[in-house]
């Protein structure tokens, strides 16, 4: 992969008022990656991408788009594109005309595309006639996507680009999205979903309260051994259960959501190698299992962690900060 | 815990998409024509605009009762110019108010509305672009309803009356070709108002966001100041205002024409049409759209919106009140006995055609009037409709002295309704048949205007 770095933001902060939306920042994203942020909301993902987007200007810090500086008096550069908080759409016009009027905002020789071609990329050649009014959340995504893609953009901002879509325009969009960054394109986007960044990102960042609490490859992320809930689902539940009890490094869940109301299924806390204990124990008394999977995925798990941790630690430094006045 | 890798190493400069190019402003306000077209309401008006004055014109010239309590309504069967003047008058209290409001007023909110900010000035990445081109594509736009109200009335009119000459507020006959240049001209002139209301609305539009209240501005604010016209205001404070020039076109049919109250008029509405731009593009280049949740509705208006329009006012009311001279009303009775006998010798004349009698000259009627209001109790100047003016002529070739009676209704602008009290054979209700139409004897009622500034 080409090394060339297509974000490359230092020590950025962003206050609104009485609140810190980004907290001296670091953020470093490859050219052609897709590379995902996450957080939970307020953490300062919508602000991080208005800022790459030359939607407003760092406090301090650094920031360098396309390998041009940007912040205040310092728009972002030709090749960026992208949304946040929802594509902005004209429901008066037509998906056709949206494009068409978007076209004619391109600078003097910047390349563009053909709005047939992005239409059919994103899957709305069908619907490119018609009035956005009657467009659905997942048509408007979609749409929002097919604007971004006219201006053969060479870094891509998209913020919760699989909001509204179904799994079919989800797989279509993913679709889109890898074959640009394939292209070279670089792609940014943020996503409440676990399983549409590891699905697309190979990098994800994790913001908590404006803190980057995470940033690297996902599977360095869910690589990290450490304990998860797992259903499981075994010919012999009472005799499972029991086996879980006496296993090392086990414990049973009681009253688990995951495990309600199908009383075959009982939910174990464990990490790998006490969880790979346990199954061992349960097929030598002639258990079959049916059923062993995380209750959420390795990601999401690692994501709760840590950002519960640094909630946690934020509200230790305040006391620290009261009790010391 | 804070978990970061590695940066890779980044040639500087290594792939530099180089500064932003601008994208040309003709493009963006091309955007922005396109985004105001697709709009029903700006489509619905282009129609209301382009077709109802001239039905309203040409039926109103159908029906045998007229709009006489409207300016030149009275003549709306006499000439074709009338028409236009009365869709004028109409134009100034409603139509040019409402067009602004739904078009500048909704230019800069439509984006707050729909959400689409982020999208504009991702595309854009110039707020000063944006809101040049916003602001000339809503001055096209309202440039192109008015042309349409012009276009629609002049032509309604013509259809319905013909290119007859029409009788001035000074009682004067302007022939067609004058009419139709005075006409003309005084709808140039309100576009001067029209253009201080929509600067009015560029500026509630940025400082309200998705308030309603920034749609509405314009019209509040015209409304404001027909409420305020229609007060016992000094004169100085009553063209100070942006809107007076929606009313001071008047002047420009008067005999002698009375230009100064229109210049005064329209260079106030063009330094307000200025200072309100200016005051919007401030508001919009500080405004931060890193929040959408801020539309920025309220922020800055008092400070940034209403206090500087408000110092404008009180300066500019200053200056007119000095390089005037002005004080007062600006109605004295020495200004409408002489209107209302100047209106009388040209009016008689007329008449005096009409009903095929010899001809007459103004000059020799000698014309006078006397005039008091409130049967002479109190001050003898102010608007009322306690105005009693005795009007006193020679009747050329006998050299009788002769009089006639009118009460007058004198509004606080200057405008006046002259209703005949007798003798009835000079200015009682008579029908004369003129053009093959039937048109009340001209001096029963009459309009007139008596110039508010000092001197006149």
């Amino acid at each position: 992969m080409d090394t060339t770095i297509a974000v490359r933001g230092h020590g950025i902060t962003k206050v609104f008022g009485d609140v810190v939306a980004l907290d001296h920042v670091d953020l470093n994203v490859a050219q052609g990656q897709i590379h995902g942020l996450v957080g939970p909301n307020g953490a300062g993902k919508t602000t991080l991408l208005g800022l790459m987007l030359g939607l407003a200007a760092a406090d301090t810090g650094e920031l360098e788009i396309l390998g041009t500086p940007v912040g205040r008096g310092l728009p972002a550069p030709d090749g960026v594109s992208g949304f946040v908080d929802g594509p902005g759409l004209y429901p008066t016009l037509t998906a056709r005309q949206n494009l068409a009027t978007l076209l004619t905002l391109q600078p003097e020789g910047a390349p563009v595309g053909d709005v047939g071609e992005a239409l059919a990329q994103v899957g709305l050649t069908g619907a490119a006639d018609q009035k956005v009014r009657g467009f659905s959340l997942g048509m408007r995504q979609r749409l929002g996507l097919a604007a971004a893609l006219l201006t053969r953009p060479r870094l891509l901002v998209l913020d919760e680009p699989s909001n509204g879509l179904d799994p079919v325009g989800k797989k279509h969009v993913h679709g889109v999205l890898r074959r640009l960054a394939a292209e070279g394109t670089t792609v940014v986007l943020s996503s409440h979903r676990m399983d549409d960044l590891e699905a697309l990102c190979s990098e994800v960042t994790i913001l908590s309260a404006g803190r980057v609490v995470f940033s690297g490859p996902v599977r360095k992320l869910s690589d990290d051994d450490r304990e998860l809930d797992y259903r499981l689902r075994a010919t012999d539940p009472s005799a499972a259960r029991a086996l879980a009890v006496e296993t090392p490094g086990v414990g049973v869940v009681e009253g688990s959501d995951a495990a309600l109301p199908d009383t075959d299924v009982i939910v174990v806390r464990a990490r790998v190698a006490a969880l790979d204990e346990l199954v061992g124990r349960i097929v030598r008394a002639d258990i079959a299992v049916r059923e062993l999977a995380p209750v959420v995925s390795p990601l999401e798990s690692a994501f709760l962690s840590l950002t519960e941790q640094a909630v946690l630690t934020e509200q230790s430094d305040k006391s620290e900060q009261e009790s010391g006045r | 815990m804070t978990t970061t890798v590695d940066a890779p190493t980044a040639a500087p400069g290594a792939g530099a998409a180089g500064p932003r190019r601008p994208v040309p402003l003709g493009n963006i306000v091309w955007f922005e024509l396109v985004k105001q077209f697709s709009a029903w309401r700006v489509r619905l008006l282009i129609l209301l605009c382009w077709l109802g004055p001239g039905l309203l014109v040409f039926g109103i010239g159908q029906q045998a009762t007229l709009p006489s309590d409207t300016l030149f309504g009275r003549w709306m069967h006499t000439t074709g110019w009338a028409g236009s003047l009365v869709v004028l008058g109409w134009a100034g209290t409603w139509a040019l108010p409402l067009v602004t409001s739904v078009v500048a007023g909704d230019v800069f909110a439509s984006e707050d509305r729909l959400g689409t900010w982020r999208h504009v000035l991702v595309a854009v990445r110039s707020h000063r672009r944006i809101f040049a081109a916003k602001a000339v594509a809503s001055v096209t736009v309202i440039a192109l309803l008015v042309a349409g109200l012009v276009v629609s009335g002049v032509v309604g009119g013509l259809l319905a009356e013909g290119n007859q000459p029409l009788i001035g507020l000074g009682g004067q006959q302007l022939s067609g070709s004058e009419a139709g240049n005075a006409v003309l001209l005084a709808w140039l002139c309100v576009l001067a108002p029209t253009l201080a209301l929509a600067a009015i609305g560029l500026l509630g539009s940025v400082a309200l966001g998705r308030s309603p209240m920034g749609l509405l501005l314009p019209m509040l604010a015209a409304l404001g100041m027909q409420v305020a016209q229609m007060l016992p205001l000094p004169v100085a404070v009553r063209l100070a205002l942006p809107g007076y020039a929606f009313i001071s076109w008047n002047g420009l049919f008067a005999a002698p024409q009375q230009l100064g109250p229109l210049l005064i008029g329209v260079a106030v509405s063009l330094l307000w049409a200025v200072v309100a731009t200016a005051l919007a593009y401030l508001l919009f280049l500080r405004r931060d759209f890193t929040n959408l949740n801020n539309d920025g509705a309220g922020r800055r208006m008092l400070t940034m919106g209403v206090l500087p329009l408000a110092g404008l006012l009180a300066a500019t009311a200053g200056v007119v009140a000095l390089t005037t001279d002005s004080s007062g009303s600006g109605i004295t009775q020495a200004k409408v006995q002489r209107s209302v006998a100047a209106v009388f010798a040209q009016l008689y004349p007329y008449q005096q055609m009409e009903i095929h009698q010899p001809a007459v000259t103004a000059a020799q009627l000698q014309t006078t009037a006397v005039c008091s209001k409130n049967e002479g109790l109190g001050a003898q100047a102010g608007p009322g409709n306690d105005w009693r003016c005795t009007v006193n002529w020679i009747v050329p070739g006998t050299g009788v002295p002769t009089q006639a009676v009118y009460q007058l209704n004198v509004t606080a602008n200057g405008r006046y309704s002259a209703d005949g009290d007798g003798p009835v054979q000079v200015n009682g209700y008579f029908v004369i048949i003129a053009n093959g139409k039937a048109t009340p004897n001209p001096l029963w009622q009459f309009d007139g205007n008596v110039d508010l500034l000092p001197g006149r």
